[in-house]
């Protein structure tokens, strides 16, 4: 067996055991990335130098007897992540020259935990995106590949797209994104692995290059519901630099990993159920339904009324932030610059040359929504109709423990079958960024394969910290899903 | 005597409103732990936060609250126990995010109001509106070099209040005694240091004119206005332009302006038309600020004495004017000072002492009764003892002062090194009082035909003959004696 097919937990009883050491654990990671990031494109930024350093370094700290629960476990970090002294470039050119000298919450808990950073994963520009096509150091390829059709470079979902696809790939046994719309529940969907979205306030925002602040949630990727229990459990936490962290004890989510769903109920809603929706998508939502009930759950249907105003409601709300998120990026004090006649030229030439077309949009967008005139109709009911969005999850979840439903309305599809349409585009989102605006707990659990061989996955939504109850029903999924189908493009196999 | 504008076509009523910024006494930033001394070398007091690095998040500082909810307390002003934060978004090269944080829709202060006295001796109620926290900009520098601008983020996320008024004032000295008034209280509470050449009390002065009677006209704001004075002579200068306007039957129109000093004009800004679209909106990073009541509670418990307070009990206590009391009132240092230099002393004598000759030193080296360096409370308790036990008379307080200003020594000491000791020898008076009545015989003719007023005269010369140094009741003494 590779050591870049080890689950986390393995890995770490691995170590444990000095089976093998950080330093071979980095290292197989490491060779994996040089094999297969030239074709994935899902670093931005590689740090092998520093990665063997600080793997040697926990080897040596091991050998004292020093331990930590991420130990020597090699991941990738979102490129929205600061790491300090390791560039962040957000996926956008105006922070190309962009070295950070600080570190962020939540990368900082992975290092006091021990684990070892690989590099710097691709994203949709500012995370804008839903498939990893506008980042401005190229496209992420998805390591799946339709059956029929193995020539057609899929998107890895997005924007945390670069993250799924290097944990799918086995180039990182797990790593780190950012769920604002959707963003590592949908890739995870489309990598066939696992990625949760904890509540709003549970894993600091601090460090974490801003989209839309009330909508950006920070989480993990892993190949199992196990490990990515393991790492929630080192990057939450209560940050006094964030004052929209909150401080509660961050419970062990790996023991909630094994206990029995017996007697939960599990809701259905009834209004995820859109018209046109591809029918495999539906029939693994009803295997999914079977599988919790035979565990011993109770499934029944529940209404979230007010689903439908859900994409309309993101789309005001996560550009007017972003517009007024992405004001400070100027060309005055870092990043790009490209200078002018005077001041309004400097800024129309760095914001011009510095952002892609669809942050352009947005930041349009946004600005539109938040102008005199304008804020009533767009922003100010854009939040009360949050507020209901919010008031249906509350309401569902006076009734039933947890929520099952699709995470994408499609498997991944082909770079530019749906890239074109911004609307499109936008549809992928429609039952991930419910959770989002409600700042609900929620993951993605791979079920199984379309027609075409790619991954689908289910997600399940819980109660405002109720990421435990979420991880229990996760795992029960998983175990009844019983995936193990694996991506054409991973570390061991012949790059085709 | 209401102010008025006379114009051509009869008399112009004038009204102001302001909006003061006050730098909030705090050792950190709004929003940072950055420091905010003034006068620091430029971008040396610059968090990540203040310079808006990719991910950087406000987190509210406590004590900018507290000395907001103070400020508050001391307006007799409602205290919001809930209140919000708001984006403010403009691109400036010293904004470093884009966007200022204040609070547009639910200030953290609400109704209150301040009582200004007026040179009459009448007083009036003028109404706060509202007091929020919001941070400041840094400061572009255009004078260093011929082709760029340099950028000072010192104050990037500096706290301020700002302080609005009721349209309730009058006249330019109504607007300058609101301020000075604002000032003192401001200082009372440690909430703003009041230095407004450091730039940290700046007001926007809002004016208009209209016929008496009459609901209110356009207004024009004048932006930051930096002294009491310039702020008398803003309300002044803008309020004639107004008058001119609409008598030449033109229509003021709704603007910003600045104030020229030099010149004694406003001048246009930014119209209407150019005006910002600021995009005001809830900023996500943070959380709405709830007070709790207790809290607010202890704070107000807290608060000294108030100047308005201070005064009533001066007059009360000590039997001061309402006059002295204000000028005693009008800096808590100086009130402290009275206080300490009044305990065992006829209040009055202690009063004019301060006020008149010790003020005039004071003043003339820059110093203040609180910061005095020579003029202690334990130098003045000496020149006062000095008087009261005979050695030296009030014209010799006087010299004394003087002296002390020019060597630095104290009190005794000079006294004691150019013996101005106050004569008390009879003898000596005597030779003296003899020797003017023989040089002024004529004069003591006239005085003894019946020109009684004369007395003061031979008083006068007979200090003059003694260098001042004659003990003044001895002096008359011997006078009333030699002249019978």
């Amino acid at each position: 067996m590779n050591l870049t097919d080890l689950g986390i937990a393995a890995a770490r009883a691995g170590l444990e055991r000095r089976d093998f050491s950080a330093r071979e654990l980095a290292l197989a990671h490491i060779e994996a990335i040089e094999a297969l990031n030239p074709r994935l494109n899902a670093f931005i930024t590689v740090t092998p130098e520093q990665a063997l350093a600080a793997a040697e370094e926990a080897d040596a700290a091991r050998s004292r007897g020093q331990s930590a629960p991420l130990f020597g476990i090699p991941l990738a970090i979102k490129d929205i992540f600061c790491t300090q002294g390791v560039r962040t470039t957000a996926g956008s050119r105006i922070l190309g020259p962009f070295v950070p000298p600080y570190e962020s919450t939540v990368t900082q808990n992975l290092l006091r935990d021990g684990a070892i950073f690989l590099g710097k994963t691709n994203l949709d520009e500012f995370a804008m995106g839903s498939s990893t096509t506008s980042s401005a150091y190229g496209s992420t390829e998805n390591p799946w590949k339709r059956r029929q059709n193995p020539e057609a470079r899929l998107v890895p979902g997005g924007s945390s797209g670069g993250s799924a696809a290097a944990v799918a790939a086995r180039l990182a046994m797990g790593a780190t994104g950012t769920d604002t719309g959707g963003s590592i529940r949908q890739p995870a969907s489309f990598c066939g692995i696992t990625g949760i979205k904890p509540t709003y306030g549970r894993c600091s925002r601090w460090g974490v290059v801003a989209f839309a602040s009330s909508l950006d949630h920070p989480g993990p990727f892993g190949r199992s519901v196990e490990d990515c229990a393991i790492l929630l459990r080192s990057m939450a936490g209560h940050d006094p630099c964030d004052s929209t962290s909150v401080d509660r004890p961050v419970p062990d989510y790996e023991a909630a990993c094994r206990r029995s769903i017996k007697g939960l109920r599990i809701g259905v809603p009834r209004e995820y159920r859109v018209s046109g929706m591809a029918s495999e998508i539906e029939e693994m939502w009803r295997a999914g339904e079977a599988w919790l009930r035979g565990q011993g759950a109770e499934v029944v249907e529940i209404s979230l009324p007010h689903t439908k105003y859900g994409l309309p409601t993101y789309y005001i709300i996560a550009p007017a932030e972003a517009s007024s998120n992405l004001a400070r990026y100027d060309g005055i004090r870092y990043g790009l610059r490209v200078d002018g006649g005077d001041l309004a030229d400097l800024y129309e030439r760095t914001r011009g040359e510095g952002f892609g077309a669809e942050v352009k949009r947005r930041i349009l967008m946004g600005t539109y929504v938040l102008s005199a005139g304008y804020y009533d109709a767009y922003y100010l009911k854009a939040q009360k109709v949050r507020a209901l969005i919010f008031k249906d999850f509350s309401d569902a979840f006076q009734n039933v423990d947890a929520i099952l439903a699709p995470t994408a309305p499609s498997a991944a599809f082909a770079e530019g079958e749906k890239t074109e349409d911004p609307v499109m585009m936008y549809l992928n989102d429609i039952f991930t960024v419910p959770a989002d605006l409600a700042g609900v707990p929620a993951m993605s659990v791979p079920a199984g394969l379309d027609a075409d061989g790619l991954p689908l996955g289910l997600q399940v939504i819980g109660p405002p910290f109720g990421e435990e109850v979420v991880f229990t029903v996760g795992a029960a999924l998983e175990r009844a899903a019983g995936f193990t189908a694996l991506p054409a493009l991973r570390a061991g196999e012949e790059v085709r | 005597m209401t102010y008025h504008i006379d114009g051509r076509e009869g008399s112009w009523e004038v009204v102001v409103g302001l909006e003061v910024h006050a730098q909030v006494i705090s050792r950190s930033k709004l929003f940072s732990g950055a420091a905010t001394e003034f006068g620091a070398a430029p971008n040396s007091q610059v968090s990540l936060v203040d310079a808006a690095f990719p991910g950087m998040l406000p987190v509210i500082n406590r004590e900018c609250v507290a000395q907001a909810v103070r400020t508050g307390l001391g307006l007799a002003a409602e205290i919001h126990l809930w209140s919000r934060f708001d984006r403010k978004n403009y691109f400036y090269a010293d904004l470093p995010a884009g966007y200022q944080i204040s609070q547009y829709a639910h200030p953290i202060v609400g109704k209150g109001s301040l009582a200004i006295e007026l040179a009459d001796g009448s007083s009036k109620e003028i109404g706060i509106t509202r007091l929020h926290l919001e941070q400041d900009a840094g400061k572009s520098l255009h004078d260093q070099h011929p082709s760029k601008s340099y950028i000072d983020l010192n104050r990037a996320g500096v706290p301020l209040m700002e302080i609005v008024s009721e349209p309730d004032l009058r006249s330019p000295e109504e607007a300058g005694a609101y301020l000075r008034k604002l000032r003192t209280i401001l200082r009372y509470l440690g909430t703003c240091d009041g230095n407004m050449e450091e730039g940290s009390l700046r007001a926007d002065v809002n004016v208009s004119v209209r016929r008496p009677g009459e609901g209110f006209r356009t207004r024009c704001e004048v932006k930051n206005v930096n002294s009491v004075r310039f702020v008398m002579q803003a309300v002044e200068a803008e309020a004639r332009r107004q008058v001119q306007v609409w008598e030449e039957g033109g229509t003021v129109e709704q603007e910003t302006r600045l104030f020229d000093p030099a010149r004694g004009v406003t001048r246009s800004m930014r119209s209407k038309e150019e005006a910002h679209d600021y995009r005001y909106f809830p900023d996500p990073d943070l959380v709405p600020l709830v007070l709790d009541e207790a809290w607010v509670t202890a704070l107000k418990e807290d608060l000294p004495e108030l100047p308005d307070a201070k005064k009533a009990r001066f007059m009360e206590e000590y039997g001061l004017a309402a006059y002295e009391s204000a000028l005693l009132v009008a800096e808590a240092g100086t009130a402290d000072y009275f206080e300490a230099l009044a305990r065992g002393r006829r209040a009055k004598t202690v009063a004019n002492f301060m006020l008149g000759d010790l003020a005039a030193a004071l003043n003339r080296m820059g110093q203040s009764f609180a910061g005095a360096s020579l003029f202690t409370v334990e130098a003045s308790e000496a020149i006062l003892d000095m008087i009261e036990d005979g050695t030296i008379n009030g014209r010799i307080a006087k010299d004394v002062i003087e002296e002390m200003e020019r060597s630095g020594e104290g009190p005794r000491e000079v006294v004691a090194r150019l013996g101005l000791r106050q004569v008390t020898d009879t003898g000596a008076i005597e030779r003296a009082v003899d020797a003017v009545l023989v040089r002024e015989a004529g004069k003591v003719a006239e005085y003894k035909a019946g020109k009684e007023k004369l007395f003061g005269f031979f008083v006068g010369q007979v200090m003059k003959a003694m260098a001042g140094k004659g003990n003044p009741a001895l002096v008359n003494d011997v006078l009333k004696q030699k002249l019978s």
